[in-house]
């Protein structure tokens, strides 16, 4: 259980507290939730999101289950400890919402994200790109005789290493899916 | 068994099998399907209201006043937004509310078709859960889920979007037992190892409070009387929130009082100071917590909620408690009792001696006046003629008038109080003195309100007179917003800005241009002959009860400030403090 740390600074001004008075420690946690495959249901988790002034820094949403028509949607979301447990409840008491989980705590899990690079150039520069995909294991999609569309597959911090990299080599697009993730080990989450 | 019938067929069918009698609407384009179908039965009574919005606080005063979920029915567009407010109400104060809005037909919406609007979108963050049905073979079931989801868990309002063609269309209705309800159940029976040692920290508490809230009355009679009885075996003093007056009985030796930023001395000094807090079926609210880093300090907490989202969302609390309040201090009086029915007899004898300390202060004394009816006066009178009435059913528009209403005004029985508590919506007492009145024809409803609030829905005075509804409508005015104009002379320097009406109505001709009774009365003297007058008269009454003008509403907590630091009323703190508005404590 996460501790609720209340810090000073209610306006006098204000019925309201205005500042958050858990703004010290930042988390960064990775939920998966399952829900009813049916229309709004993404509105209704991205609403909530917004609607509360949470974070989302990435989601990803397919259905899973095409008989028992469910989806798991994948959110990556920053904040203090007693709002990531406040979004877990929110998210928990809604109607479609079947099961949320917080790989972060739960336990070891692999994230995976999926992203192309566009990048454009001649000679050295050129010559480069390929070398440096060829370590990070990139593959080449896409190729003309001044541009590549590279495809890579790992953590986001592989993807945002490899683009810093690129950047100077002439990367014109990125393309990213958003974190995929699976806790580890036989069981279901 | 499955029928086939349209699907506007299956509206009424599905409200006859959900138990509905009464329904709150107003017809349209989109809904005629339906009316149509409404023409030609005689099970469901329809009310007309006179606006949407109307129709959603008439429906939830009358789920407030009968348990029962309140069923609502307007067209698409216009009708469907105009319930907004309504739904937005029910969802901050839990109350159970079924909205059927028409829509386009299903192969013109997204075209901006004639009086369409996205209302599943738009009304998505303000209802429960909400469905736009594009099936005709769905509508039962999507109908009888939103009865059960409205009613199970923590209630609250929920909406059907429900496009024309899919009413004219015939499909296969299924009824309530074949609906597809498994997937939302929400958990009502608490942890019991929580429980237990809940009851480990009552056997130990020396200044216990129970901190009471609208959870209470949700829950049902049940827990009402189960709370009475904990209460009286305990010997422990309750307070509640403004949603929950009426669970314990404002009669009852151990009551305190409403607690929060307009509560009383005794209810917040005692949540400040107390040791454990039990808190049931309330949300640590803003207006209840002030200054949350100050709020009771020393205390042990323990919080029931079947929400599981209200635990530890403003304050952290030591024992969490997610259950329905009924079953929860079932298990909870059950358990306390089988170990011994152990209190600790000293602390809470000295508890009780410091209790009748801050009692003594008399937080709700004022100033009378021989000239001018304080608006204080006016409710005690209100309180002194009405109160042996067992059938009086009370609403309030918001703002000052609410907060005394829920001062002065004492509650004996749940679902007898009826107001808008986390929205504060100006304009829902009259409405909902309206559905409560459906509800109960023969009771006494009056809805206590202040004269800019009622202006906003006065029109509903117009349904009370179609269906005979002896509403009465008691109006502090004191050609102001009062609360408003408070906290300007507060916190503004007394800048009053427009805060006050040049223009007001005559209130008199405008009750008999509704073709109902207006009283006046602007001096004390004849305060009780009016209210009497009112009570005498077998239909709806606007009684325009002229106040004064700048009093404030007291005790108050400052926002900002803590329990023990409530502001007191000129009269009480004269003694004690001599410049207005000093800080107590």
């Amino acid at each position: 259980m996460s501790t609720l740390k209340i810090k000073k600074g209610t306006s006098k001004h204000s019925a309201y507290d205005l500042k958050d008075p858990n703004a010290d420690i930042i988390e960064t946690h990775t939920l998966t939730v399952i829900v009813t495959n049916e229309a709004g249901v993404l509105a209704r988790v991205i609403g909530l999101f917004s609607g509360r002034g949470y974070n989302i820094e990435s989601l990803t949403v397919a259905e899973i289950d095409h008989e028992g028509h469910t989806s798991r949607i994948t959110i990556v979301t920053t904040g203090t400890p007693a709002v990531i447990t406040q979004i877990k409840a929110q998210l928990g008491r809604m109607v479609p919402v079947h099961e949320v989980h917080d790989l972060t705590e739960e336990g070891p899990s692999v994230e995976r994200e999926l992203a192309l690079f566009k990048v454009a150039g001649h000679g050295d520069k050129r010559v480069e790109a390929l070398r440096l995909a060829d370590i990070f294991r990139a593959n080449v999609v896409d190729s003309t005789l001044e541009s590549f569309v590279f495809e890579m597959t790992g953590t986001s911090e592989k993807i945002d290493a490899f683009a810093d990299l690129m950047r100077p080599l002439g990367l014109q697009e990125l393309a990213r899916t958003g974190v995929a993730a699976l806790a580890r080990g036989p069981a279901e989450t | 068994m499955t029928r086939q019938m349209t699907g506007a067929q299956m509206v009424v069918q599905a409200l006859i099998d959900q138990g509905v009698d009464t329904i709150f609407g107003y017809p349209g384009g989109a809904v005629l399907p339906i009316y149509d179908e409404i023409f030609q039965q005689t099970e469901i009574k329809h009310i007309l209201v006179r606006h949407e919005q109307g129709a959603t606080h008439a429906a939830e005063g009358y789920a407030r006043a009968t348990g029962k979920p309140g069923v609502v029915l307007v067209t698409s567009g216009p009708g469907a937004t105009n319930a907004v407010t309504g739904l937005t109400d029910a969802l901050m104060d839990s109350i159970p509310m079924i909205v059927l809005s028409g829509q386009v037909p299903t192969f013109m919406i997204g075209n901006d078709a004639f009086q369409e609007a996205d209302t599943v979108g738009i009304t998505r963050p303000c209802t429960k859960h909400n469905w736009l049905v594009k099936e005709t073979d769905k509508l039962g079931d999507t109908i009888h889920q939103a009865f059960h989801v409205a009613t199970n868990g923590r209630p609250g309002p929920v909406l059907v979007d429900i496009p024309k063609d899919v009413q004219f269309a015939k499909g296969s209705y299924v009824g309530p037992q074949q609906a597809d309800t498994k997937h939302y159940a929400p958990r009502v029976k608490g942890d019991i190892d929580a429980i237990t040692a809940l009851a480990e920290l009552m056997e130990k508490a020396q200044r216990p409070i129970l901190y009471t809230g609208g959870g209470v009355i949700n829950s049902g009679d049940a827990a009402t009387q189960l709370l009475r009885e904990l209460a009286k075996a305990t010997g422990f003093p309750v307070t509640s929130t403004l949603m929950g007056l009426g669970c314990y009985p404002a009669s009852g030796p151990q009551w305190l009082g409403m607690l929060g930023m307009h509560g009383l001395y005794e209810a917040n000094m005692a949540m400040h100071d107390c040791d454990l807090m039990i808190n049931i079926g309330a949300r640590f609210d803003d207006r209840i917590t002030g200054r949350v880093d100050a709020f009771s300090p020393k205390s042990k907490k323990a919080h029931i909620d079947i929400d599981p989202s209200s635990i530890n969302k403003v304050i952290h609390v030591d024992i969490p408690i997610i259950g329905d309040v009924g079953h929860v201090l079932e298990d909870l009086l059950r358990i306390w009792k089988s170990r011994g029915r152990k209190t600790h007899k000293e602390g809470l004898a000295k508890w009780w001696t410091k209790i009748e300390e801050w009692r003594a202060v008399r937080c709700l004394s004022y100033k009378n006046s021989e000239t001018v009816v304080k608006p204080q006066y006016a409710l005690q009178r209100l309180e002194a003629l009405t109160k042996d009435r067992k059938d009086r059913y009370i609403t309030t528009e918001v703002g000052q008038h609410q907060m005394w209403a829920a001062q002065y005004l004492g509650f004996d029985e749940p679902n007898r109080w009826m107001t808008s508590g986390g929205l504060g919506t100006m304009g829902y007492g009259l409405p909902a003195s309206v559905g409560v009145q459906v509800a109960h024809p023969d009771a006494l409803v009056i809805n206590v309100a202040g004269e800019a609030s009622w202006l906003m829905n006065m029109q509903e005075m117009g349904t009370a007179r179609q269906y005979d509804l002896p509403v009465k409508q008691f109006i502090l005015n004191n050609e102001r917003l009062g609360m408003v104009r408070q906290w300007q002379e507060l916190l503004h320097a007394n800048r009053y800005s427009h805060s006050w009406s040049e223009a007001l109505p005559d209130f008199v001709k405008l009750a008999e241009a509704f073709g109902a009774k207006g009283i006046i009365c602007s001096d004390p003297a004849d305060l009780d002959d009016a209210i009497r007058d009112m009570l005498a008269h077998d239909g709806p009454v606007v009684f325009d009860c002229l106040v004064e003008k700048h009093e404030n509403c007291f005790p108050m907590i400052p926002s900002g400030a803590a329990h023990n630091e409530m502001l007191m009323g000129d009269a009480s703190t004269e003694d004690a403090i001599d410049t207005k508005g000093a800080v107590l404590v």
